[in-house]
């Protein structure tokens, strides 16, 4: 495998002909946003936060696809570059219902750290508001699409990881959604082995784990019945997990 | 068959036109089923029948007749003499005057020296209107797979695709790329299999060059195919059309049917060692899926979104494998390329853009229809001469080339020669061939959210610049047009534009902007005379106080 | 003349406000650099000319936020987006989703203890819009401070800098939704 030598922003660097330059950026710290990707998916070139600046080409590249050759000038963080990543994260903001405030995963939502790399003080579109499906169907998990920045990375861990290809794109354009089976109720999926690997990669509360909400905090304490009777009366019973 | 044998089928075939005194070719495309073609034909044929002229007067049902706009056309051979607005009562009068007669129907007559012919030059269309659009003898009559029999007899698959990267052709589906060098690509490309693909699906609003060349002559497009794949060494097909197109879908089944009986697609071509099938892939009407990667992979089955390129399908497309893919228009010019070579070929139009381009003529001018003209002829020409200028009391405005993904192009650039890079430089493109002329009735804040209206609909919502961007472009623009727009507004519409062509993932969101660029670029006017102006807060201030607020931090 | 500053309350949950009490003892010295000449922690019932600086907490999603909205950019040289409901309509715009006839009859029917009513005129009570927008959407907003609620160090941070006469840009730690 050859190697070439490049620069990213003024620096010298060389690498394998055959590294991304995402891949090349990250060994070496050079932070570029990302949203699609995610190591270990195949990747998309979706969310295009990761593009990157190209001297001689009039065309930006994302990162996660485009590969340097010999003597590349790559820039990663021009003002043009942070201006468009800036009202990408916007674009984002505005399309779907984020209340960060009641979301399950406040605090550790890649879109919120997104808003603050990018320095998202307000939304200058105006807030779409849509009405997007919730479902609950399933027994562990919900998808709030709601959340949803259709990212596409539980569509591809359940293709190409679990191998259960639940998940794909229904509608198009502003009315894309993640649908499961031939848009089917979650609970109902055949398809679907409960893995929650979905649920682990989606970067924003649109998948996630039930019991998660404030709402939904209950105390199991059927277990206190159950080891209190086995030792007084060494009896066994079946409501071990009955909620008192 | 071999390609001697062809050639008594053409001379068969000749003869046996020879016998009739007349040819009555009705048109029987689209546009002139929607106007009622189909009773025509029976009036036709019922009175032919009835007077007696079954034997000596041949009823045909072709391709595009061209003036669109004037249908149901009927063309009568010898002469020719064409007729406009043909109702089943003309149809009458054709066959009792003109037939039985001699004498043509006058009030019906198309005036053929008119400029809409005469200023046309045809090489996809010359066999449009001339021959039966169902019938593979009537084409090879008309020189059909002659080209294919030449290359297969005579030339090396480098010859090939060096004859097409000398005639300059370049991609008809509008982004103007070398037909040749694409070839050469696939070419060389080392694979133990090689795809060739047709893009038939045309999408633009009010384009029909495609379709048009599909329903009345599917069999140029065929043998352009099967020259292709000789050419990159590939030995599988496909065209993708959209199912919105039945008739055309319809036509091509046939030509592919009579192809393969005749020998001239499937094994052994034309006796030879050449072996290439074509397969139809029927689209369910997703303008990106003229997109050509997700195209490639709406015909593999899947979702049609598109990818990011590198790598190009010429190296990587169907299946992993180099695909040849071109648009309709680009495949119908190969064999015309072939038969009278290059050289031919590259002195029609100009050095840089070669050959000729159809267009599809809609919008405010008195005809409206199907044309071919050379590259570089001035837009003038086109719109006052062919097209006949705009209606009587109006005055020409712009004119929209590329559809949604073009631009407009103002009166004071009439005289630009219509070619890629001349397109280019006044911000439009040459696009696959729509265009639409408007007069001084048009608004042009309602064209931008027209078209911008479509790309919204049509953006397959993979990357988030076209899925969200075009959404907030529209509503600008809608909020723009009913008057509620502010100059922030137009601001703001100005940096989404260039925002979303810049970072866009694929052609669709990357163009979708050009239409609001191009109408600002030159009719900026029209906007900023519906921005409202600011509302008066304190002090006749305007808010926003941003300047003031240092004088103001005292203690 | 100290600077002039006031806190409006739109439709929010006054947590911004609580939070601004938060400030604790930083209120003191506070108090001693600025004129509060109107706030829901004050009792004056007109917002008043001539103002320098106001906070606006909530997103505006009633007819009586609108018009106050407008009032306050009238009178008020600098306007803050307080907090996110102002600044994106967080849980006050939750309600989008639902028409306006919903939210009544959800309020007002399904879930009233005694008398449950529809509102019929709206001398008293505000009349809901159609959507609940956040506040730059309303009206031309100078800066924005988020958090639901912003933390009592941004918004000290965000009045200091006020006060010292420069236009506040929030370092990326004070930058948080949520």
């Amino acid at each position: 495998m050859a190697i070439i030598t490049f620069s990213i922003d003024g620096e010298h660097y060389s690498a394998r002909e055959d590294q991304t330059i995402l891949e090349i950026a990250r060994e070496h710290k050079i932070p570029i946003p990302t949203l699609c990707h995610l190591d270990g998916l195949s990747t998309v070139g979706a969310c295009r936060l990761c593009l990157v600046e190209i001297e001689g080409s009039a065309k930006l590249q994302p990162a996660c696809t485009a590969k340097p050759v010999e003597g590349m000038v790559i820039r990663t963080n021009t003002d043009r570059l942070k201006k468009y990543r800036r009202t990408i994260v916007e674009l984002l903001a505005s399309e779907g219902n984020h209340q960060c405030a009641v979301c399950v995963v406040n605090g550790h939502c890649e879109l919120q750290n997104l808003a603050y790399e990018v320095g998202l003080d307000h939304v200058r579109v105006p807030y779409l508001f849509p009405s997007k499906r919730l479902d609950a169907t399933h027994k562990d998990f919900v998808i709030d699409r709601n959340r949803c920045v259709l990212c596409t990375r539980c569509v591809r861990v359940c293709h190409e990881v679990e191998g259960a290809h639940v998940w794909d794109i229904g509608g198009r354009g502003i009315n894309c959604e993640i649908i499961g089976d031939m848009n089917q109720p979650w609970g109902e999926s055949e398809s679907c082995t409960s893995c929650g690997k979905c649920v682990r990669v989606c970067p924003t509360g649109a998948l996630f784990e039930k019991g998660a909400t404030v709402g939904e905090m209950h105390k199991e304490r059927g277990f206190l019945k159950y080891i209190v009777t086995a030792r007084n009366k060494q009896q066994w019973i079946a409501t071990a997990h009955e909620e008192e | 068959m071999t390609l001697e044998d062809l050639r008594e089928l053409a001379g068969h075939e000749q003869d046996r036109q020879t016998k009739f005194r007349f040819r009555i070719l009705y048109c029987s495309s689209a546009g002139c089923v929607s106007s009622g073609c189909d009773d025509v034909k029976k009036t036709l044929r019922a009175a032919l029948d009835a007077g007696g002229f079954a034997e000596t007067c041949e009823l045909i049902g072709t391709g595009c007749l061209g003036l669109c706009g004037e249908g149901p056309l009927v063309l009568v051979q010898p002469g020719p003499v064409m007729y406009r607005h043909v109702t089943p009562a003309i149809a009458q009068r054709i066959v009792d005057e003109h037939i039985a007669q001699g004498k043509p129907v006058e009030e019906h007559r198309v005036n053929l020296a008119d400029p809409f012919f005469a200023a046309q030059t045809r090489i996809v269309l010359e066999r449009m209107g001339t021959i039966n659009a169902e019938s593979i003898d009537e084409c090879i009559a008309a020189g059909g797979y002659e080209a294919l029999g030449k290359v297969l007899t005579e030339m090396a698959p480098e010859e090939v695709v060096a004859e097409i990267r000398k005639s300059g052709l370049r991609g008809r589906g509008g982004a103007g790329y070398s037909t040749g060098l694409k070839w050469d690509i696939v070419r060389k490309g080392k694979a133990d299999q090689k795809y060739v693909v047709c893009n038939a699906d045309e999408g633009d609003p009010g384009a029909f060059m495609d379709r048009s060349v599909l329903e009345g002559d599917p069999h140029r497009v065929l043998e352009g195919m099967a020259i292709a794949g000789y050419a990159v060494g590939a030995n599988q097909g496909f065209i993708y059309v959209r199912a919105e197109y039945p008739l055309a879908i319809d036509r091509l089944r046939t030509a592919i049917r009579q192809a393969e009986k005749l020998g001239l697609l499937g094994n052994r071509i034309l006796e030879s060692q050449f072996n290439f099938r074509i397969d139809l892939r029927i689209g369910a009407g997703a303008f990106v899926c003229g997109e050509e990667t997700a195209l490639l992979r709406s015909v593999m089955g899947r979702r049609g979104r598109p990818r990011p390129r590198p790598p190009y399908p010429s190296e990587s497309g169907l299946w992993g494998k180099p695909t040849l893919i071109n648009n309709v228009e680009t495949f119908a010019n190969i064999a015309p390329i072939i038969a009278k070579g290059s050289a031919w070929f590259s002195g029609i139009g100009t050095p840089k853009s070669t050959g000729t381009k159809v267009f599809a003529l809609a919008g405010n001018v008195r005809n409206t229809g199907l044309i071919e003209v050379p590259m570089g002829i001035p837009l003038r020409r086109i719109i006052f001469d062919i097209a006949g200028g705009t209606p009587e009391g109006t005055e020409f405005k712009a004119a929209q080339t590329g559809g949604p993904s073009g631009g407009c192009i103002p009166k004071e650039h009439l005289d630009l020669p219509v070619d890629y890079e001349s397109l280019a430089t006044v911000g439009s493109i040459m696009g696959s061939g729509g265009m639409i002329v408007m007069d001084s009735t048009a608004s042009m804040v309602d064209v931008a959210k027209y078209f911008m209206e479509f790309c919204m609909d049509e953006s397959c919502g993979k990357c988030i610049p076209c899925r969200v961007g075009t959404k907030h472009i529209y509503l600008l623009l809608d909020k723009i047009s009913r008057g509620e727009g502010s100059a922030e507004d137009f601001g703001l519409l100005k940096e989404l534009c260039t925002m979303v062509r810049e970072t866009s993932l694929c052609g669709l969101g990357q163009s979708a902007p050009n239409p609001v660029l191009s109408t600002i670029r030159f009719f900026q006017e029209e906007y900023t005379r519906l921005l409202k102006p600011p509302t008066e807060f304190a002090d006749g201030g305007t808010g926003g106080a941003h300047a003031s607020v240092s004088a103001e931090g005292k203690e | 003349m100290k600077p002039r500053v006031a806190t409006a309350w739109l439709g929010g949950c006054s947590g911004c406000h609580m939070s601004f009490l938060d400030m604790d003892e930083r209120l003191i010295e506070l108090a001693d650099r600025i004129e509060l000449v109107y706030s829901p922690i004050a009792d004056v019932k007109e917002f008043p000319p001539n103002v320098d600086v106001a906070l606006v907490e909530g997103a505006v999603t009633n007819s009586e936020n609108h018009e106050m909205a407008h009032i306050i950019r009238r009178n008020a040289r600098f306007v803050v987006s307080f907090g996110d409901c102002a600044t994106t309509g967080n849980v006050t715009a939750m309600r989008n989703r639902f028409t306006s006839e919903q939210i009544q009859q959800r309020a007002y029917i399904e879930l009233a203890d005694l008398n449950p009513q529809l509102p019929s005129e709206y001398t008293t009570l505000a009349q809901l819009l159609t959507t609940a927008r956040p506040l730059h959407e309303v009206i031309p907003v100078d800066a924005y401070l988020h958090g639901c609620p912003p933390t009592a160090d941004q918004i000290w941070f965000t009045v200091s800098e006020l006060l010292a006469g420069r236009v506040p840009v929030l370092p990326p730690a004070y930058l948080r939704y949520g």
